[in-house]
């Protein structure tokens, strides 16, 4: 069901003939009915259509100076000294070190192990991080300062392998049932190890904040950011200031996946130091090198699975094992971990689950927030599994996903019932149906047979393999466990003076469409016409704190205060005037003045979580999502291209579809590009690809097309059903990917990204079918030593259990009761 | 040179890049930056009716020449701005089919559909693909982009309908 708005705007009107002097005009046609397919057009939309929305870049401030960071080039070093160049005149630019910080010298998030600079004396822990600024008034002068600043620094060791760190930013450990017996009794063992490594969220738009100082003292900060309150406490805290002298202002923003919710807090930092001193609006817009280079990146993750199959084929063990790479500083990682932690076993039910993760520093740049929030990694490891233990058991994937998947009733490895809105099954059948999955999985299956496993089969024009792939997932719908209650965001309606609704919250919007749902869920609670609904501009000098722009949570959970708010507005403008909210509210604002609500987070009915032992509702409810991806693999060059994806999303209530289509398809071909092309190589902590050039996303040519569809399970603890759609895909479509790349050439690849050079090495190794085992038994043994070392109990690795044996003479008895 | 139409003159350095000389000395900012070295294609404006990186043209060879920014696209406003309610037929297919989100890949878009658009190509799935192949977009995956196109392309073959 979409929630429709009572009077979709007038058409939009096409260009009249211009008079401008070139041939390029298209000419006008009547093209749009003035709505998105029953959904109110993009609010903000012509705006960004006719370049007049402005980003922090656009924006021009007179005066203004341009800021830039000295960052370091080790990646564990003492800093002992910043020299400035005597021989260069400082007297016309600014330099600001770690003492000019007038409070805490910490970017203010989870831990306060972050410094905004390093201080002399102090530590440097990572490449790249940020230990002094300046400030000049042109790009030159600011470039020529910039060689003209020495760092004096004395190298300490430096650890940059993940399983040899010592130090633990956080860890978890899950249990249910009995892991050791089931699978000490189970038919069927198969155990994996896959890594992945890091990826860039890569918004189009670079980092970029301004700041002016105010005159009380104060400052205000303009730029590219998620989360307005997160920036707002680090300036606080760091600069000593009250709520009022610290202002965040949001500018058009050009993407964020999550690289913008924690890192702006530092950049924002930055520019305030600066501007405060040397009393004039100070502009930080990072060039990509720069961006690449310094800010955060998705968490490397290390994942071991023991999977435990009985005889009628049930899954009845999972041991996980999870290591993720934080970097050098702490941010966010204790939740992605977590978030990582409870994602792990997949959306299946299984009696024994044991998982056991840890996060861990290494001298590298911090790890932080991206699309999906430490699930992708955890996810693509459960589905590798089970598209394995499918093959073992020569069943197909879709058909052991059926008998495994949740349903409602089942239970979870902390002890959460599932009560509603388990979609697993339906975005399963959803998704093969349309991809006719099983048709293509015959043919596919018929071509691999007529090659040959070691390809001897192959016919001249014989140069591309063919395959289809599946994955299933599942992704908490906002924060985890009691973070929503600890949160405790508030959001606001405001019948206004002059007859108008204002929506006041701090959610920001990035592209996903924050500023149409709103104005949508407002109008139809009120049952106003959706052009009355005006957003506050998200200025923490105007909207509360309903929280940051993060985990999915904005439709959920700040669209649920939008509509209790407005609930609360209505009856309360319907008592005073006797007449129903949409006849009365012009001439209650009117004869009334101004009336507001403030509308608080309040704990979801029957969600309980107890933090101190990891048990209970995790997450008020789940998204499910499943994708199916059809390949080309040149057996040559090992190159694969996706030609095809069909994604299935269960997203509570959809909203408009159009924009959660188009989450859905953005998040998919992330996850394409995270299967396929993007990864971050390093040397002695540095990333080496840190331009646009090296570091590769898809293109419009490598993307496939498409098919989104959209599934509604609602969620009865949000007023309006839905649980958000912006992570969901981003689980799913690197497993699928690699089990179509598997289903093409008949090799596992358990690292990603699925790179033509992995592929070659797969399918040359010893033939297509083993190769994937002995790849496994190198990282096998990698792991072992270093896993024991760091593990209380660690998990017995590197005996691969040749699983295809002992399950060919305990054949696997097709479900028919589900 | 003629920027959407106008002539213009500025005095600035030769190699200055033609993105500065528009964003900054001339204020038209809807041309974005988002790399500098000719791999994004948010800088996408038309010279000539080229399709180019205005990142990577130094102002020197724009001279006498006609550039076409995301600005000259739609209808404007009596103050010379654009005009909101005057969007262009890829402007308005790009609205209706979700082709833009964040927005900042969409001028450098626009440019390109246009750009494509004008060569007379047969608009099918493969060459739009091929057209908008330098303009990265991470939002939309691409998918309403390629629809967007299409829709522009089909409607700018009816006759206007009043
Ligand atoms: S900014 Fe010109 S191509 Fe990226
Ligand atoms: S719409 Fe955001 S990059 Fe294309």
């Amino acid at each position: 069901m979409t929630i429709r708005t009572p009077t979709p705007r007038g058409p939009v009107r096409s260009a009249p003939a211009r008079s401008a002097p070139d041939a390029l005009v298209v000419p006008p046609g009547e093209i749009t009915t003035g709505h998105a397919r029953g959904a109110p057009l993009r609010r903000e939309g012509p705006a960004k259509l006719t370049g007049v929305a402005k980003y922090a870049d656009d924006l021009v401030f007179p005066g203004a100076w341009y800021g830039g960071t000295v960052r370091s080039t080790e990646a564990h070093a003492r800093l002992d000294a910043i020299e400035l160049d005597p021989g260069f005149d400082w007297s016309g630019v600014v330099v600001v070190s770690a003492a000019d910080i007038p409070g805490d010298n910490v970017v203010s998030l989870i831990s306060d192990d972050q410094p905004v600079l390093v201080p002399v004396g102090g530590e440097i822990r990572h490449h790249a991080e940020p230990v002094a600024l300046l400030a000049a008034p042109d790009r030159g002068m600011l470039r020529e300062a910039r060689q003209r600043l020495t760092l004096r620094t004395t190298p300490l060791p430096a650890v940059f392998d993940p399983l040899q760190s010592g130090e633990v930013f956080a860890h978890f450990d899950i249990r249910r049932g009995d892991v050791e017996a089931a699978l000490a009794g189970a038919e069927l063992v198969v155990e994996g190890i896959y890594r992945v490594g890091h990826q860039e969220q890569l918004y189009i738009e670079n980092q970029a904040m301004i700041a002016v100082p105010r005159d009380d003292g104060g400052v205000a900060v303009h730029g590219s950011l998620q989360c307005p309150y997160y920036i707002h406490k680090a300036l606080k805290r760091a600069l000593l200031l009250d709520d009022r002298r610290a202002r965040v202002v949001q500018t058009e923003t050009g993407g964020g996946f999550g690289g913008k919710e924690e890192y702006p807090s530092m950049i924002a930092l930055h520019a305030a130091l600066l501007a405060l001193k040397c009393k004039r609006p100070v502009r930080m817009i990072y060039e990509r090198h720069e961006d690449i280079a310094a800010t955060t990146k998705r968490h490397p993750a290390i994942v071991t699975y023991r999977s435990g199959v009985d005889r009628e084929g049930h899954l009845i063990a999972q041991d996980i094992e999870v290591v993720m790479d934080g970097g050098a500083y702490t941010t966010l990682t204790p939740v992605v971990l977590s978030r990582g932690t409870l994602h792990a076993g997949g959306p299946y039910a299984c009696e024994n689950v044991r998982i056991r993760s840890r996060a861990v520093a290494t001298n590298t740049p911090p790890n932080g927030a991206f699309r999906g929030f430490g699930a992708p990694q955890v996810e693509f490891a459960a589905e590798m599994q089970v598209n394995r233990i499918a093959e073992v058991l020569k069943v197909s994937p879709l058909e052991l996903r059926r008998r495994w998947v949740y349903q409602r009733g089942d239970v979870t490895p902390t002890g959460q019932v599932l009560r509603e809105s388990v979609a697993g099954e339906e975005v399963l059948l959803r998704a093969t149906e349309a991809a006719e999955y099983e048709r293509v999985r015959e043919r596919t299956a018929g071509a691999r047979a007529r090659r040959g496993a070691d390809g001897s089969g192959r016919e001249g024009g014989d140069r591309t393999a063919s395959g289809i792939g599946l994955a299933l997932g599942w992704h908490g719908a906002g924060f985890t466990g009691s973070g929503e209650v600890h949160l405790a965001s508030i959001a606001s309606v405001e019948l206004t003076a002059d007859g108008r609704i204002a929506v006041l919250t701090a959610s920001t919007e990035m592209g996903q469409g924050t500023k149409t749902i709103f104005p949508q869920l407002a109008a139809a609670e009120l049952g106003v016409p959706v052009e009355d609904v005006d957003i506050a501009p998200q200025d923490t000098g105007i909207v509360p704190d309903s929280g940051p722009t993060v985990a999915s949570r904005t439709a959920m959970v700040v669209g649920g205060l939008v509509i209790k708010a407005c609930r609360r507005l209505r009856e309360e403008v319907e008592a005073r005037t006797g007449r129903p909210f949409a006849e009365a509210y012009r001439d209650d604002a009117r004869d009334h003045g101004p009336t507001r609500v403030d509308q608080q987070f309040e704990p979801y009915p029957g969600v309980q979580f107890d933090d101190a032992t990891y048990s209970g509702d995790a997450y008020p409810a789940f998204g499910w999502a499943a994708c199916v991806a059809e390949v080309d693999v040149d057996l040559d060059t090992g190159e694969v291209a996706v030609r095809n994806v069909v994604a299935a999303d269960d997203v509570g209530r959809v909203i408009h579809p159009v924009l959660a289509e188009g989450q859905v398809e953005g998040g998919t071909l992330q996850a394409i590009g995270y299967a396929t092309i993007e990864e971050i190589k390093l040397e002695d902590g540095r990333y080496l690809n840190d331009r646009l050039a090296t570091y590769l996303i898809p293109t419009a040519l490598d993307a496939p097309r498409i098919t989104s569809i959209l599934v509604e399970a609602p969620f009865s603890g949000a007023p309006h059903g839905a649980k958000g759609v912006g992570e969901l895909p981003m689980d799913v479509g690197a497993p699928a990917v690699v089990d179509a790349i598997h289903d093409a050439t008949g090799v596992w690849i358990h690292d990603l990204p699925a790179s033509p050079e992995r592929i070659l090495a797969a399918l040359g190794a010893t033939g297509p079918t083993s190769s994937s085992s002995a790849g496994r038994s190198r990282s096998d043994k990698d792991v072992e030593g270093a896993v024991d070392a760091a593990m209380d109990a660690p998990i017995e690795v590197g005996t691969d259990p040749l699983p295809t044996e002992r399950t060919d003479a305990q054949p696997f008895r097709a479900p028919t009761d589900r | 040179m003629l920027v959407n139409g106008d002539a213009v003159e500025v005095d600035v350095p030769g190699m200055r890049r033609l993105l500065d000389v528009l964003r900054e000395d001339l204020g038209l900012s809807g041309t974005k930056e988002g790399c500098g070295e000719g791999e994004c294609g948010a800088c996408s404006v038309l010279l000539d009716g080229e399709l180019v990186d205005a990142c990577l043209v130094p102002i020197c060879q724009v001279d006498g020449h006609v550039v076409r920014t995301v600005e000259g696209l739609a209808g404007r406003a009596v103050d010379g701005q654009p005009d909101l309610s005057q969007l262009d037929v890829v402007q308005s297919a790009f609205l209706e089919t979700g082709g833009a989100q964040c927005g900042i890949c969409t001028p450098g878009m626009l440019m390109a559909a246009h750009a494509f658009l004008a060569s007379g190509a047969d608009p099918t799935d493969e060459a739009i693909r091929e057209a908008i192949a330098g303009n990265l977009c991470r939002c939309t995956g691409y998918t309403k982009i390629v629809d967007a196109i299409v829709l522009a392309a089909h409607s700018a073959s009816q006759p206007p309908v009043e």
